[in-house]
């Protein structure tokens, strides 16, 4: 099987953490995963993006070994998920979409039990206060908020030290206060230099926490990049302000470059349509103070990932 | 170790310490659990207790204790082997216990002896209380302890095979209605506390093959009636333990 990729070591640094190569996963005649390409880089955090029902647990859970691929290759770690599953255990942390935890436990007695089956596990009692999870140590898990069991299923994932983590859906039905925790936790993750994988259905969550993002829709990746990269294309960016009705629009026009547009949508609202970078900015301001103008509310409306899923699929993301 | 970094540094425990880490806090999850300790306990204790000293049913020459005690430890196997084992389970196989155990550096094999080191843990208890209230009520144990312990142990393996097999293929709801139905049924016809001799032949035939029938039957033999090894009770355990923990293996479904 290895010599899908001939030449390649393991354990080679470089080596993305993750490769999945066609993969198709069929639940009956429906399949689930489609001809699915998916890498990984090392050290980097990657968010798999898609609305409910795209593929992203059956992804994921093919790559931390639960499922059999029916088609195509999956590397983790430069190893297979199935047959590799002992040695690839202790090296990656997993958080399921929800569950994994006995209902009579609780919460420090699970977290101290999965800290005890690795060799060198975090601080139990400082992780438990990392995630906000102190003044429920002692509330058994079927107690605890839907919150409280996702920050749980989080701290599992990554009290054992691994290298790569697989979060499927972290902060789905957090509040925001503890999404931003799980943001921060994440986020330091990456900085210590752990390989992370999270889907979510949150657009703002991937362009806020992704170095990389693959948008999945009906089992396949319909783009992968940098959320700069991602926003880049497409549409292009478009500049709006409010000012007094009945600007001279010819005048501003000369003053921009060539290929812009300028038109009043309605009374006292503009829109500037072209290639928007700060010296366009500048100059529309200039032209505003030269003409006595106070431009209000000005905005510049970049391509969003919102758009770029729409675009590509013509369906909104959010399910 | 502290949480100021994150940086990796994986390896699994070693696999001694996982299998007791695990057996502790599946004993730990038992104790804690009413129902399971209804099961385990109390039931086994009240039938001892309460048969004992009032006279309802009628178990033959000799003190009722005699009779009942070997009848009540097939009970507490079946009850932490067979039910509390299948409910435990299946509910960790609906919750996603399982699965997420599966992904942790716990081989399967570990996960399995954890899960009988815990059985048998609860068992020595279970016996260690029902000895000391039988010795209170006058009981007079005969026979080959090393038979009673062979018994014991297969028919843990017994039961543990029908229990897997439960809740390894069933949903957890369907495992909790039908474990509970199972005990009863068998806490009637098995020989617990009801002997064989209650029920006619051609039913009683096939009643003498159930493991619960076996095991009650078999340590009555050795403990009221001080026989050798029973070796056709033990023949019928093996050959439950064998069948179930195949099937188990075979069909257990881990999500
Ligand atoms: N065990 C399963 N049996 C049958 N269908 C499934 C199973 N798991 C997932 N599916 C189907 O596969 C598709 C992808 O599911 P999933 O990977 O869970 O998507 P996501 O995580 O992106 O919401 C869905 O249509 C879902 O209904
Ligand atoms: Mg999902």
């Amino acid at each position: 099987m290895r010599s899908v990729f001939p030449g390649d070591t393991p354990e080679a640094p470089d080596r993305p953490a993750v490769e999945v190569r066609g993969l198709v996963k069929r639940y009956g005649p429906k399949a689930a995963v489609d001809g699915l390409d998916l890498s990984v880089a090392r050290g980097g955090l990657t968010a798999v993006l898609g609305p409910n029902g795209a593929g992203k647990t059956t992804t994921i859970e093919t790559c931390e070994g639960y499922r059999r691929p029916d088609a195509g290759t999956v590397r983790v770690l430069g190893l297979d998920p199935v047959a590799d599953a002992a040695e690839l255990r202790p090296r990656v942390g997993v958080m399921l979409q929800s569950g994994g935890v006995y209902a009579g436990a609780r919460a420090e007695e699970m977290l101290r039990h999965v800290a005890a089956l690795h060799a060198h596990p975090l601080d139990v009692p400082s992780l438990i206060e990392r995630l906000g999870l102190g003044g429920c140590g002692r509330t058994a898990y079927r107690r605890l908020s839907g919150g409280q069991q996702q920050r749980l299923a989080l701290a599992m994932a990554v009290v054992g030290r691994p290298e790569l983590v697989f979060l499927d859906e972290p902060t789905a039905g957090l509040d925001p206060q503890a999404r931003h925790a799980t943001w921060d936790l994440v986020r330091e993750l990456r900085t210590d230099g752990v390989t992370v994988v999270l889907t979510t259905h949150y657009m703002d969550e991937a362009e806020a926490l992704a170095d990389d993002i693959a948008i999945i829709d009906s089992g396949r990746v319909i783009a992968q990049g940098s959320p700069e990269e991602l926003c880049r294309g497409g549409a292009e960016n478009t500049l709006r302000f409010s000012g007094r009705p009945g600007l001279d629009l010819a005048s501003l026009l000369k003053a921009l470059p060539a290929e812009s547009t300028a038109a009043e949508l309605t009374p006292g609202t503009y829109r500037v349509g072209g290639r928007i970078d700060p010296q366009l900015l500048a100059t529309v301001t200039t032209w505003c103070a030269q003409n006595g103008v106070m431009p209000d509310r000005i905005a510049v409306e970049r391509h969003t990932l919102e758009d770029v899923f729409l675009e590509l699929t013509g369906k909104e993301l959010r399910a | 170790m502290s949480t100021e970094t994150f940086s990796p540094r994986p390896g699994a425990a070693p696999v001694s310490r996982m299998i007791r880490a695990q057996a502790a806090l599946e004993t730990r999850m038992l104790l804690r659990n009413g129902e399971q300790l209804l099961l385990t306990v109390v039931i086994p204790t009240l039938l001892l207790v309460l048969f004992s000293a009032v006279d309802i049913v009628d178990t033959g020459e000799g003190k009722a204790v005699d009779f009942l005690a070997p009848g009540v430890l097939a009970l507490a196997v079946m009850s932490t082997a067979f039910t509390g084992q299948a409910i435990a389970t299946g509910f960790e196989r609906r919750y996603g216990v399982l699965k997420r155990l599966g992904a942790s550096p716990l081989p399967r094999w570990a996960l399995m002896t954890a899960k009988t080191c815990s059985v048998l843990v609860t068992e020595v208890l279970q016996v260690v209380l029902l000895t000391v209230i039988a010795f209170a009520l006058g009981w007079s144990p005969q026979g080959n302890p090393f038979a009673v312990l062979l018994l014991l142990v297969l028919g843990t393996a017994a039961f543990s095979g029908l229990g897997l097999l439960m809740a390894g293929t069933l949903k957890a709801e369907v495992t909790l209605a039908a474990a509970n139905l199972v005990f009863l049924l068998l806490l009637v016809g098995g020989g617990v506390i009801v002997p064989m001799e209650k029920f006619p032949g051609g039913v009683r035939a096939v009643l003498e093959l159930l493991p619960i029938s076996a095991l009650s039957d078999g340590l009555r033999d050795v403990l009221q009636h001080g026989a050798g090894m029973p070796w056709g009770d033990l023949g019928i355990l093996a050959v439950w333990a064998v069948l179930g923990l195949g099937a188990a293996a075979k069909l257990f479904r881990w999500e």
